[in-house]
């Protein structure tokens, strides 16, 4: 295997990451929106205690794919940024608002009305950057972006508004709400909370299982190479086939109120399908033209990538491991002295 | 607004304050550490507490830090993709090295945070080590590649693209580390006296008490070390510039014509049109001599180069020698408060020290970011020195000026919070509760 495909797979490894961890908290920003009922203020306590503790850390995941394809896919990283400027403002404005809004709710300590207002912006802002992030991936799996001589050939808007990429937008929102529903249901001992993030899961489940049957539809017209992709070898027929049960299972977990099993089944969902996607586009990075071979540094950049990103990791597994035995010791002690927690 | 000065005004505003976030990030670390390690030794809860606070506040300036950081990252391709299309290959090691110790610090701050009782003292301590070494390897790491923009080393032009790159030669051009250690130092300096100035203003309001005068002898500590230490790395500097940048140090010195035994002009400003600089106060041979270490060097004037690819040359000469003033007054006032540390009483119980602190705190950051307008400006109008010029990196994108003026106004928004955040949750005055409480907090 070559360091390209490997530095590619790596990136891709870092995508799987971001869904799993940071798309949770997207989610969460997204049913702060939503909250409804008799428990809504308990709700959106819930929210704000389960994503206090990893915060914006999250989108180092998202700064390592893009340092990565800067580093070892310039040609690719270049169209991107120019041909889908728009979107990708737009995902930025996004984190930015939501950050700012965050912590702007979580220690605001003035007037009601204000603290909502922005709680307002939190929760629009963690939706738009699920919902351009999904655009960008769905835009560069179709075969709309070109760029020649440093101009884009559909210009800014084209690229990416017609009806492949806006309903992969759509697909990305619902599994981030989805994955994030499946995890709050175990973030709380209260069983009527529980009940109602088990609702949404199971809704936000359905609407996400929609949205990928309408891509792979809508796929026929604007994106025949990727729905190739995907019917191509038995290898990615095994993925679909494991993502598939996947769901299921977490179906029938969150069905059973077994929450637990339902968040481990989702995780594995949402990773098998991002995975999957990943497997489809290969050899690609931006469809019609770019692909991992045509567009990277010259090899010994993108091996010395490969070695660089290992050492890394050998640094920075053993490391994460030990904080996330921290965290957890700490967590279980917070409910025993939960009173001495402020500075 | 034409589209080219939006795009430029865009990284600029995204920079300025990307840096002055980063920089109180990398710096709270250091002190938070220092902190702890006093309390280790002396048992003194009131060190714990400032540990504790200074842990806050790098908490915050950590995720406001990666909010615009990762806006930065995207930016580079966003405004300039054909600059990221030639280059980012060549100075994409240091970037992902960058990424690697972004992830050390955001894991041991965790430790850090939370892990109080829970691990052994002398590894929590050790985990505020190594979040402070990472926080000074990212910020190097960054400069790494902007001296690469300055001095680009580590290829071949082959038709008009680069070859045979060797990412560590390019990593460390010549530019890089003396810009590298210039910035870490600037860093110290700048977020050091800032805390210092703002808890010597709690100190004059509120009276005497233990939690401001720790926090100012840590800070000043911090800040009043480095600023000394600037003196010999803005010299080594300035040496390279000469070296590898000549019509960058013309313009920096606003030295028009070219000679030998050339003054150093101490204000003054550059008249481009008629080719001089005056109302300055010129040192005989004092360029010559700082930049070759001979009063008879030969320096580069600006009239080696055509005009049209001339830098701006009058922002440029204004903002070194802003530059070089406030360093020279923060290193005079390290000078003094050092040489006067052991006199009785404490210099912190005067009005008139604690006032000229106050007066001089802000300084630091108008030093720092007055010497990024120098490297950056300077450079001009390249954004790879010598190779590319910076309209024909920018994007073909329209309505560039819309972008900035969004990103502008959440930058300020951004920076309201972080400001009110600080004075809430990291310099409040404590009160004897939470002092005697200290070794229970979490």
């Amino acid at each position: 295997m070559s360091a390209d495909v490997v530095l590619a797979g790596v990136m891709l490894a870092a995508l799987v990451i971001y869904s799993l961890f940071g798309g949770a908290d997207y989610g969460a920003g997204f049913w702060d929106l939503m909250c409804s009922g008799p428990r809504q203020q308990d709700q959106r306590a819930l929210i704000a205690r389960a994503i206090q503790p990893v915060w914006e850390a999250n989108h180092i995941w998202l700064i390592l794919i893009v340092v990565l394809m800067f580093s070892g896919f310039p040609a690719a990283f270049s169209e991107i940024s120019l041909s889908l400027a728009v979107p990708i403002f737009l995902i930025l404005l996004g984190i930015v608002l939501r950050g700012s809004s965050y912590v702007f709710r979580a220690y605001f300590t003035g007037s009601v009305r204000t603290q909502l207002y922005w709680g307002k912006v939190f929760s629009i802002s963690s939706s738009i950057t699920p919902l351009f992030l999904g655009i960008v991936i769905g835009a560069i799996s179709s075969n709309g972006v070109l760029v020649k001589d440093g101009i884009s050939e559909s210009g800014f808007l084209g690229t990416w508004f017609y009806p492949f990429p806006l309903i992969v937008g759509l697909l990305s929102l619902s599994l981030f709400a989805y994955l994030s529903a499946c995890y709050l249901t175990i973030e709380t001992d209260d069983p009527a909370l529980q009940n109602d993030f088990r609702n949404r899961a199971l809704f936000s489940g359905f609407a996400s299982l929609m949205a990928a049957f309408a891509t792979y539809v809508v796929a026929g017209n604007a994106a025949q190479g990727i729905r190739d992709g995907l019917s191509r070898a038995p290898y990615v027929w095994l993925i679909e086939l494991g993502g598939a049960i996947a769901a299921l299972v977490a179906f029938q977990a969150l069905w059973t109120r077994h929450y637990q099993r339902a968040r481990i089944a989702a995780a594995a969902q949402v990773t098998l399908i991002v995975f999957g996607w990943g497997v489809a586009q290969y050899p690609y990075v931006v469809r019609p033209e770019l692909t991992i071979y045509n567009s990277s540094a010259p090899t010994n950049i993108v091996s010395d990538l490969v070695i660089a990103v290992a050492m890394g990791a050998l640094l920075l597994i053993p490391s994460l491991i030990l904080l996330l035995f921290v965290f957890k010791t700490h967590r279980e002690s917070i409910s025993v002295d939960a009173d001495t927690t402020t500075v | 607004m034409d589209n080219f000065i939006a795009a430029r005004s865009q990284m600029g505003m995204s920079l300025a304050f990307h840096i002055i976030f980063a920089t109180i990030g990398v710096s709270l670390p250091l002190m938070m550490t220092i902190s702890e390690w006093r309390w280790r030794s002396t048992g003194d809860p009131v060190y714990l507490l400032l540990a504790k606070r200074w842990a806050k506040g790098t908490t915050i300036l950590f995720a406001v830090g990666a909010i615009s950081g990762t806006v930065l990252s995207f930016e580079l391709g966003l405004l300039w993709p054909r600059f990221m299309q030639y280059a980012g290959a060549v100075i994409g090691m240091p970037f992902s090295l960058e990424g690697f110790a972004f992830f050390t610090e955001a894991i041991f701050l965790g430790i850090y945070l939370y892990g109080w009782d829970r691990v052994p003292g002398w590894f929590h301590l050790l985990s505020g080590i190594i979040v402070a070494i990472s926080g000074v390897l990212s910020a190097g790491f960054v400069t790494l590649v902007n001296g690469w923009m300055n001095t680009p080393t580590g290829f071949d032009i082959v038709a008009g693209k680069f070859e045979n790159i060797h990412p560590f030669v390019a990593m460390f051009n010549p530019a890089g580390i003396p810009e590298a250690v210039h910035m870490v130092l600037a860093a110290y300096t700048a977020a050091g006296f800032a805390t210092a100035g703002i808890h010597g203003w709690l100190l004059l309001r509120r009276g005497r008490n233990r939690f401001d005068e720790v926090a100012i002898g840590i800070a000043l500590l911090v800040g009043g070390t480095p600023v000394l230490l600037q003196s010999v790395s803005g010299d080594a500097l300035a040496r390279m510039v000469a070296a590898k940048q000549p019509m960058k140090l013309a313009s920096l010195e606003g030295q028009f014509q070219t000679e030998t035994g050339a003054p150093f002009r101490i204000g003054g400003i550059p008249f481009p049109d008629k080719r001089e600089t005056k109302y300055a106060i010129d040192i005989p041979y004092g360029l010559s001599l700082l930049s070759f270490h001979n009063p008879h060097a030969l320096i580069k004037g600006l009239d080696q180069e055509p005009q049209s690819d001339w830098p701006n040359v009058r922002m440029v000469h204004i903002c070194f020698q802003i530059m070089v003033g406030c360093g020279s007054l923060l290193s005079l006032f390290a000078l003094l408060a050092g040489g006067l540390t052991w006199k009785k009483p404490p210099l912190i119980n005067h009005k008139a020290f604690l006032k000229a602190l106050v007066l001089i705190s802000p300084l630091g950051f108008v030093a720092l970011e007055a010497g990024w307008m120098v490297t950056e400006l300077g450079r001009q109008p390249w954004i790879i020195y010598h190779l590319m010029r910076t309209k024909d990196a920018v994007t073909s994108m329209p309505n560039v000026t819309i972008t900035l003026l969004v990103m502008t106004a959440l930058y300020v928004i951004l920076g309201i919070i972080v400001v009110w955040l600080l004075s809430r949750h990291v310099i409040a005055v404590p009160d004897r509760k939470q002092l005697e409480r200290a070794g229970v907090l979490v």
